[in-house]
């Protein structure tokens, strides 16, 4: 296994900063952490995981899909991508890197989204093993390791060192390219640091959730279960969830008008808002019900359903601290888990 | 022979003028004659109290560098009170503006009759005047507005 | 108070003066307190709950529950009371069909703050007094209880109720708060300062639209930002402008409307200061129209509906506003 001195991280991102733009979780003036490019003097946010979750990298909140220039009676079709560049997202977690593949399910399949995948090829993710745990974290629950997670190369910062491992092609060729750097050295610490944190795992409160009764064949039972009602009682109907959610993917298609010609762009969306999926006849989920429960519908059975059992979530628990109503996913489950 | 292009600041101003007074007086100035500078975008409303303050922010929004909103003298408003509210609404908005870290220079408020053809032509000279000190906005601006 | 609380409601629903209860329901953990309607006693057993955790204002929901069926019991904290009157004064809330209870507060435990100072893992957190405890995943840890508070907490304005049929505890006091010193602060930059703090602050947003939707202000049935034909409609903000845009006109919606709840701000999973936005058009109306509290009482114009012959002129911006 490779390492480096914690005190020698800093080198480290300049060397990477150097060959390719670096992205890691830094803290900002909210004193929360948020992924930022880095420039020197910047350090590694100290917080488990940041506000927002790491698709931005592969699908940003907003982006320019096409310009349509006007010229009297000429339109000419402009396409705005300049993202050919390679980049670097450091410190992502277990959980967020696990949301890729979920991501990977979606916008992967055919018709392949050529936006998300060219930034998935240019993008090289180095995951950190988590070692404290927050009471929100569900990871477990979904067969994610916190202390192995998944990656182009996985690390973990114990004592005074940084260990790194190399899991895919391009991660090899990343650690490669920095092995002046690096000292081999071997894994007990590492091996040490997993255990404690394992200790920790068996501890969280959600992390062994009943999960038999979200299943295709419950599909309709589900849907009509008495129980959403007071579950979606007090939403708000705001998109908090939705926008902190790792694996939440949908999206609105909107033209704005320049001026001088139009730019297409594609913005989140949620389904949680009053004019999601709206169509020329009118919206197809009138209440607040209806919005709410296809949310967690689409992430316990829909998506399951049609992905071979991958749940649509990865435990990360940014909805449990985020919801200003305190209702989220586990509340969900803990109530409709039950036998009907 | 060369021409040396000059690229002297010319801002562009966006102003609201009420269709009773302010309006008026702006064709007041035109048939005097009275110079005022052609950066000067007049777009007629009603009443300055149909200025919605999103108006405001869709003018800066679209490239203006100044949004200056002319009506009747308080007390003369053709809807009896239209005016007074916008005096409010206004007074509250540029102190926002400001307060954000818009140059407040950049939006004024000014009580302009049909009789006052005069007093147009002079607050449009002294209103693009000090929009041209500012600059170009460039902190309330929408950088997909911009022609490249 | 609690068994009080629910003592009292279950009164009420025996002797049918009422046939529901909002209030505020258990959550996994002392601390994730989810607003509900209660509607039978076993329920109220079952998950009713006031501590030091309840923050949610509920006045939002009575719009819609009061006009069903029936009359509700509501639980109101003196600053909910406020938005409880100013939705009674601009008649989103059928009065007849709610039966209030002032309930009192001390200020609330902000778990955001408590995260914020570096408590990790919280299972559980009791609050004693002036001192919280709090399990966590990591072993035990005590604070003070006035360190683990919002700002709208610290600086409260007001421990009155203004609205209800029947108080539980004593009644409190109209406060003499500091709530506008930050914005004073925030005045006394320059204007290149306020454009960077204010750039900081609203870059962050997401656009998720939950200061809008809690906002007990906030009670059009279809917002401007969500209307298409307002040509300004936006999921998200794509532009630095979109961004101002959005916060200037939502602060200037609410503005004399708004009671300084705080609510926005609780909710803000970027942790912007929303609430200073709203303050500064509360400081600039006591300032320019003379003082006024949304919501104190049900009848009174709100300053941005009404108007005096002698008002200031716009211009006096240019002499009062902040540095340039």
């Amino acid at each position: 296994m490779l390492s480096l001195a914690i005190a020698k991280l800093n080198d480290f991102f300049a060397a990477l900063a150097a060959k390719e733009t670096l992205y890691l979780p830094v803290d900002n003036d909210a004193g929360q952490a948020q992924y930022k490019k880095w420039a020197e003097g910047d350090t590694l946010s100290q917080a488990l995981n940041t506000v927002r979750s790491a698709k931005d990298f592969f699908f940003p909140q907003t982006e320019n899909l096409v310009d349509f220039k006007v010229d009297g009676k000429k339109i000419e079709v402009i396409d705005p991508r300049s993202e050919s560049e390679d980049f670097v997202v450091f410190g992502v977690r277990a959980c967020d890197a696990r949301s890729f593949t979920i991501l990977d399910k979606v916008f992967l399949a055919d018709p392949v989204d050529s936006y998300y995948k060219s930034r998935r090829e240019h993008g090289t993710i180095i995951t950190m093993a988590c070692t404290k745990p927050e009471e929100t974290c569900f990871c477990t629950l979904f067969d994610i390791d916190a202390t192995n997670p998944e990656g182009d190369v996985r690390s973990w910062m114990t004592g005074d060192r940084v260990y790194f491992e190399a899991i895919t092609e391009k991660g090899t060729a990343l650690l490669d390219s920095m092995k002046d750097l690096l000292t081999d050295s071997d894994d007990s610490a590492v091996e040490s640091q997993k255990a404690e944190t394992k200790k920790i795992l068996e501890k969280l409160p959600f992390g062994k959730l009943k999960m038999d009764e979200f299943k295709g064949e419950n599909l309709l039972k589900l849907f009509d279960s008495p129980k959403w009602a007071s579950l979606s009682e007090a939403c708000l109907g705001c998109g908090t969830c939705t926008f902190v959610c790792p694996t939440c993917q949908c999206y609105d298609i909107r033209d704005f008008d320049t001026g001088h010609g139009i730019k297409r762009f594609r913005c989140w969306d949620s389904c949680m808002y009053s004019d999601f999926t709206r169509m020329a006849h009118g919206n197809p989920r009138l209440t607040q019900l209806e919005r709410f429960r296809q949310r967690f519908m689409h992430k316990l059975v829909y998506f399951p359903s049609n992905n071979d059992g991958e749940y649509g979530c990865v435990g990360c628990g940014r909805c449990l601290a985020k919801c200003p109503i305190h209702m989220n996913i586990v509340k969900v489950i803990k109530t409709l888990g039950v036998e009907q | 022979m060369q021409v040396t292009e000059t690229k002297e600041f010319k801002p562009k101003i966006v102003a609201f003028c009420c269709n009773w007074c302010s309006y008026a007086g702006a064709d007041l100035a035109g048939t005097n004659r009275l110079n005022y500078p052609a950066d000067v975008k007049i777009i007629r409303v009603p009443c300055s109290c149909r200025v919605n303050p999103m108006f405001i922010l869709r003018a800066f929004q679209r490239g203006a560098d100044g949004v200056i909103l002319c009506g009747c003298h308080p007390g003369d408003c053709h809807y009896t009170t239209g005016n007074y509210f916008t005096r409010r609404r206004m007074a509250l908005l540029f102190s926002m503006l400001d307060y954000l870290g818009i140059e407040k220079e950049r939006t004024r408020v000014e009580w302009v009759s049909a009789a006052e053809g005069a007093k147009f032509a002079e607050t449009m000279n002294s209103f693009v005047e000090a929009v041209t000190k500012l600059g170009e906005n460039k902190r309330l601006g929408d950088l997909r507005c911009k022609v490249k | 108070m609690q068994s009080e609380m629910i003592r009292r409601a279950k009164e009420l629903l025996a002797d049918g003066t009422v046939n529901r209860v909002i209030g505020w329901k258990a959550g996994e953990f002392d601390y994730d307190i989810t607003p509900a309607v209660f509607t039978c006693p076993e329920q109220l057993d079952e998950g009713f709950l006031y501590n030091d955790f309840c923050q949610a204002n509920v006045s939002k929901y009575l719009i819609k529950e009061s006009r069903k069926e029936g009359k509700i019991l509501a639980f109101l904290k003196p600053c909910d009371t406020y938005s409880f009157n100013q939705l009674i004064k601009e008649h989103r809330i059928w009065r007849d069909n709610v039966y209030v209870i002032g309930v009192p507060c001390d200020g609330k435990v902000d778990v955001d703050t408590v995260k914020q100072k570096g408590l990790q893992g919280i299972l559980s957190m009791q609050c004693d007094g002036q001192t919280v405890t709090a399990q966590t995943l990591y072993g035990e840890e005590k604070f003070d209880k006035a360190d683990s508070m919002s700002d709208r907490c610290l600086n409260c304005k007001s421990k009155k109720h203004v609205a209800y049929d029947e108080l539980m505890g004593e009644e409190g006091e109209v406060l003499d708060s500091h709530r506008f010193d930050m914005v004073e602060k925030i005045e006394a930059m320059s204007s290149e300062e306020r454009f960077n703090f204010w750039r900081g602050e609203l870059s962050r947003c997401i656009r998720c639209n939950a200061c809008r939707n809690v906002c007990p202000a906030c009670t059009c049935e279809k917002c401007v930002f969500d209307n298409d034909a307002s040509g300004i409609a936006q999921k998200a903000a794509a532009d630095s402008f979109e961004e101002n845009m959005f916060h200037i006109i939502r602060a200037f919606h609410v503005a004399s409307r708004c009671t300084d709840c705080g609510e926005c701000s609780r909710v803000c999973p970027q942790n912007i200061p929303l609430h200073l936005l709203n303050r500064k058009f509360i400081k600039d109306i006591n300032e320019f129209y003379g003082e006024y509290q949304a919501g104190e009482d049900t009848t009174t114009r709100p300053p941005l509906q009404a108007y005096t012959t002698g008002d200031v002129e716009p211009s006096i911006v240019y002499q009062k506003g902040g540095n340039n």
